[in-house]
């Protein structure tokens, strides 16, 4: 395949979300009937290139981008996903975008239904064609046999399990005759193994019919096993490009994570272990996307407990569940006394507070000011911030106290910000993230949760927090959670690392043991192995 | 073992839980079966007469329920708009009440007259409706009050044989001549509130007379069946089974399922939208002829007031939901609705000795039954909601 003209041309593309540059000068092609895998740790920018592909408003609505794409070699400017779809671009996405009260037929031809012509035409025009059913029936037939699996076409999405979902959403893409460019995020991750065998062998079929593909998965094996060529996202920018043929899952594992984490000078003093104050049994949390199912484990007095796992499998339920703000079940037992679940105002007046990975969303009041925001929750629960009139009969807002407060945290967790009265929706992501976390500190809890602390935050930020979280622990003994996608991230401050995979707990080790041993749990063996292989190495 | 995982996922089920799940999902027809069952020995009425009753009504409103099926199907909940419809209607008859066209032609006439102002009407309801995404019942219904504001406005002041409304430059006021001296008042316009419709009095009903002879050993009776009336819902019915199947029922459910997925898809979410609420205003417009025909008279002022109310009581007692109607469920629900109109005035009577319970009852009942399906339905959402949460637990 030496002399084809490629199909598709990222020319350094750059993408900067409010002052926060995720994407800089990415580069590649893409020949007909390649394959072509992405490949990037959460939050190296993979998800915002497939947007920027994609022409989802997003990207116009935060500034438009840098750089060309040219397909077939003529500059494209999607405005939106349609002209994506007319220029033969077909997406699947990682959240399955299919109508639950449709059968499988009816998901692949939605809003490309073939019709029948009727005498009502002349009068109402083209919207009242009759469908045709047994010619989308047919279609639908075609389609699926392209990828060379079997579903009944006429099962309800909502009946399906979810690895027939993701082939009916990939069966929709391909009914579309000009597809020439089919990007897959994540195709995989939802697929029992071999149903992913089955999916591979699918898409070798649609690339050898000169259909290309970009591949988007966090499994490497698969990844070197289906690509042409592979592309090596982190922090934004290409850091390589290799053939299959000429590395290693290792190799391209290395490229992903670069340098090396440092790892801590001194090991982590050892704890020992004083008394439990936070203790889950069975929980489960009904978190849309973050099933936890049955999770249970137990957190020591001043230990950073770190949760890791593969996104979706449930890390980010457990602290949801704990702290109220999903429906939640199970035993949870907070220094000492049983919590009841399904109440935020009762986790929090036990003194817990929670940073969630929802920034925007639940950890700030994007239209208050800095001063405001990092006041709210102490002062819903804890009433500081208040000065009472005639007894506490009147309660008054204390906003000298609010902006002294806001001031000194401004301080301490260098939040650049023209001051106290600044709107939250005006910082950066960082800036915003160490506003959450002042918001947590100020009500001083015994046991803090923090989900995703340095997501889509910039290195400099990312390093300034972690160190926080770290010294909050030190100094004031605060027992801390913290949920994280990056794995080294939670070696390098917990004590104890929980994986959690399928929602359920696969294991819990110390942070000092080797990375590898992590992502043995995270791909969900079975604890007993690997602590039946650990034993082995001791 | 990502598929055993799977597996044990699934909630599984006893045969109480799916009685259970039965009886919670079809509430509100059973709860009015078991009263009617109650109420209709207490009333004292013959078989005959029961049966009789229930055909006259259900040709009377089954047209204006069935009107409300499409917007459900398109996401848009109960359409209390279809009260926009109804005032069109009852323009139309007023204006061929006025040029005395009668019987079949007048119908149609008026059905003619009504429909490019129902259209109207339609289109400016779907239009708001688009910028108060789910929020379409109660939308619709405060919308309801404010057309009738316009209608009394055009039936009271434009219509007449003189008028008083002077525009600057326009020598004659403006007015929609109405003649005839038994419509409008004795002041030269407005209509007057009580309107005989002579003219199209049962046309409908008695086009196609029927009369069946029966004998259940209570001595013989006859029940008349509206033939003509009938074959139309039947007409209807049909139509709606063939819409479903075009491109834009197809469109409809879809925007009806999930407005997100079908816009990424490239459905004009809102054109289909602002259709659905068009098509059924037009129908109810209709419906609110056929309506009328069969009762003989008509209140100016009031005949369309309670028809969104009615109708929408009956759609819910036929046991649909907010977001889930049939075709069965009109039926069902016209009949067991009225069912309980014609016996519980006497029920009340033989209980308490007073018949005026009877009509407050059926007045309480419309509100109320709306009241409780509507809770009824979040409830039963949530429930399943539950059910579905059941497959998550650990196990043990």
């Amino acid at each position: 395949m030496p002399d084809r003209a490629p199909l598709l041309r990222v020319e350094a593309v750059g993408k900067e979300f409010f002052g926060n540059r995720v994407l800089e000068e990415v580069s590649f092609s893409l020949a007909p009937g390649e394959v072509l895998g992405l490949v990037g740790e959460n939050g190296a920018g993979k998800s915002t290139l497939m947007n920027i592909l994609f022409g989802m408003p997003v990207i116009q609505q935060t500034g438009g981008y840098e750089g060309r794409i040219l397909i077939d070699g003529e500059e494209a400017r999607f405005q939106s996903p349609f002209d994506a779809i007319d220029a033969g671009i077909g997406m699947v996405h990682q959240e399955f975008s299919l109508l639950p009260g449709f059968t499988v037929t009816e998901n692949i031809q939605l809003n490309r239904e073939s019709t029948r012509h009727n005498f009502l035409v002349e009068v109402f025009g083209e919207r009242i064609r009759t469908l045709d059913r047994p010619a989308m029936k047919k279609r639908a037939q075609d389609a699926i046999t392209m990828l060379g699996f079997s579903i009944d076409p006429d099962t309800l999405a909502s009946e399906m399990p979810v690895g027939h979902k993701q082939f009916t959403e990939i069966a929709r893409e391909i009914d579309r005759k000009n597809t020439k460019i089919l990007v897959l995020d994540e195709p995989t991750a939802v697929l029992t193994e071999s149903e992913a065998q089955i999916l591979m062998q699918s898409l070798r079929n649609l690339a050898g019919k000169g259909i290309s593909l970009i591949f988007i998965s966090h499994r490497l094996q698969e990844v070197m096993d289906l690509c042409h060529k592979i592309v090596v996202l982190r922090d934004g920018r290409v850091v390589k490009e290799a053939k299959p043929s000429d590395t290693t899952v290792f190799q391209v594992a290395s490229w992903m994570v670069g340098r090396s984490v440092e790892t801590r000078g001194e090991s982590r003093r050892q704890r020992v272990e004083t008394e439990t104050v936070l203790e889950v049994e069975r929980l489960w949390v009904d978190m849309p996307g973050e099933t936890v199912r049955n999770v249970s484990f137990s957190v020591q007095k001043g230990e950073i407990f770190g949760i890791g796992g593969l996104a979706g499998q449930g890390k980010l339920g457990i602290a949801n569940g704990i702290m109220g703000l999903y429906q939640a079940g199970g035993n949870v037992t907070a220094m000492g006394s049983k919590l009841s679940l399904n109440a935020p105002a009762v986790s929090l007046a036990r003194n817990m507070a929670f940073v969630s990975e929802d920034r925007r969303g639940v950890g700030l009041l994007l239209d208050e000011p800095i001063d405001w925001n990092i006041a709210f929750t102490a002062m819903q629960v804890q009433d500081k911030f208040v000065k009472k009139l005639l007894g506490g009969l009147i309660k008054w807002r204390d906003d000298a106290a609010m902006t002294e407060a806001a001031l000194d945290y401004i301080e301490k967790l260098e939040i650049r910000c023209t001051g106290p009265g600044q709107r939250a929706v005006e910082l950066s992501g960082g800036n915003q993230q160490k506003v959450c976390l002042a918001k947590a500190f100020v009500v001083a809890p015994d046991i803090l949760f923090v989900s995703e602390p340095t997501r889509g935050i910039d290195v400099g930020a990312k390093k300034l927090v972690l160190d926080t979280i770290q010294r909050v622990n030190e100094e004031l003994g605060t027992t801390i959670v913290i949920t994280s996608s990056e794995l080294e991230e939670l070696r390098s401050v917990c004590d104890r690392i929980a994986i959690v995979d399928d929602g359920r707990i696969s294991g819990i080790l110390p942070a000092s043991r080797p990375a590898e041993e992590f992502g043995v749990l995270m791909m969900g063996e079975s604890p007993v192995a690997v602590s039946d292989a650990a034993g082995g190495n001791g | 073992m990502m598929d055993s995982a799977k597996t044990k996922a699934l909630p599984k089920f006893t045969f109480s839980e799916n009685a259970k799940h039965f009886l919670v999902s079809n509430a509100v027809p059973i709860i009015f079966l078991g009263l009617s069952a109650a109420a209709i020995p207490l009333s004292g009425f013959s078989m005959g007469y029961l049966v009789q009753e229930m055909l006259t009504r259900l040709a009377r409103n089954s047209f204006l329920v069935l009107s409300l099926l499409i917007p459900i199907m398109a996401g848009m909940g109960l359409n209390f708009g279809m009260v926009l419809g109804a005032m069109a209607g009852q323009i139309g008859l007023i204006l061929v009440t006025d040029w005395s066209v009668a019987g079949i032609p007048g119908m149609v006439l008026a059905a003619i007259i009504s429909m490019p102002i129902a259209a109207l009407l339609g289109l400016i309801c779907g239009k708001l409706l688009n910028m108060a995404k789910g929020r379409e019942m109660v939308t619709s219904y405060i919308l309801g009050f404010f057309i009738n504001g316009v209608y009394q406005f055009v039936v009271l002041y434009l219509f007449g044989v003189s008028g008083i409304l002077k525009l600057p430059g326009i020598d004659k006021p403006l007015r929609i001549p109405i003649t005839n001296p038994q419509l409008v008042l004795s002041r030269g316009y407005g209509i007057r509130n009580a309107i005989n419709l002579t003219g199209i009095r049962r046309v409908l009903d008695s086009a196609l007379p029927a009369s069946l002879r029966f004998d259940f050993g209570s001595g013989p009776f006859t029940i008349n069946i509206p033939i003509g009336t009938f074959m139309l819902i039947g007409l209807f019915c049909l139509f709606i089974v063939w819409f479903r199947r075009t491109k834009l029922g197809q469109d409809m459910r879809a925007v009806g399922q999930d407005m997100a997925i079908a816009d990424s898809a490239g459905i004009a979410v809102e054109r289909t939208r602002v259709l659905a609420i068009v098509i059924s205003t037009v129908l109810a417009a209709f419906g609110q002829i056929i309506f009328l025909q069969n009762i003989g008279t008509m209140n100016t002022y009031n005949s369309h007031e309670q028809t969104g109310m009615f109708s929408i009581a009956a759609l819910l007692i036929g046991g649909a939901t907010v977001s889930k109607a049939s075709i069965a469920n009109v039926f069902i629900g016209v009949t067991l609705f009225h069912l309980m109109f014609v016996v519980s005035p006497m029920a009340g009577k033989e209980l308490i000795g007073q018949a005026q319970l009877g009509e407050y009852f059926r007045v309480f009942v419309s509100y109320g039954i709306i009241a409780v399906s509507l809770v009824l339905h979040a409830w039963k959402r949530m429930q399943e909601r539950e059910r579905a949460r059941r497959g998550l637990r650990g196990e043990g």
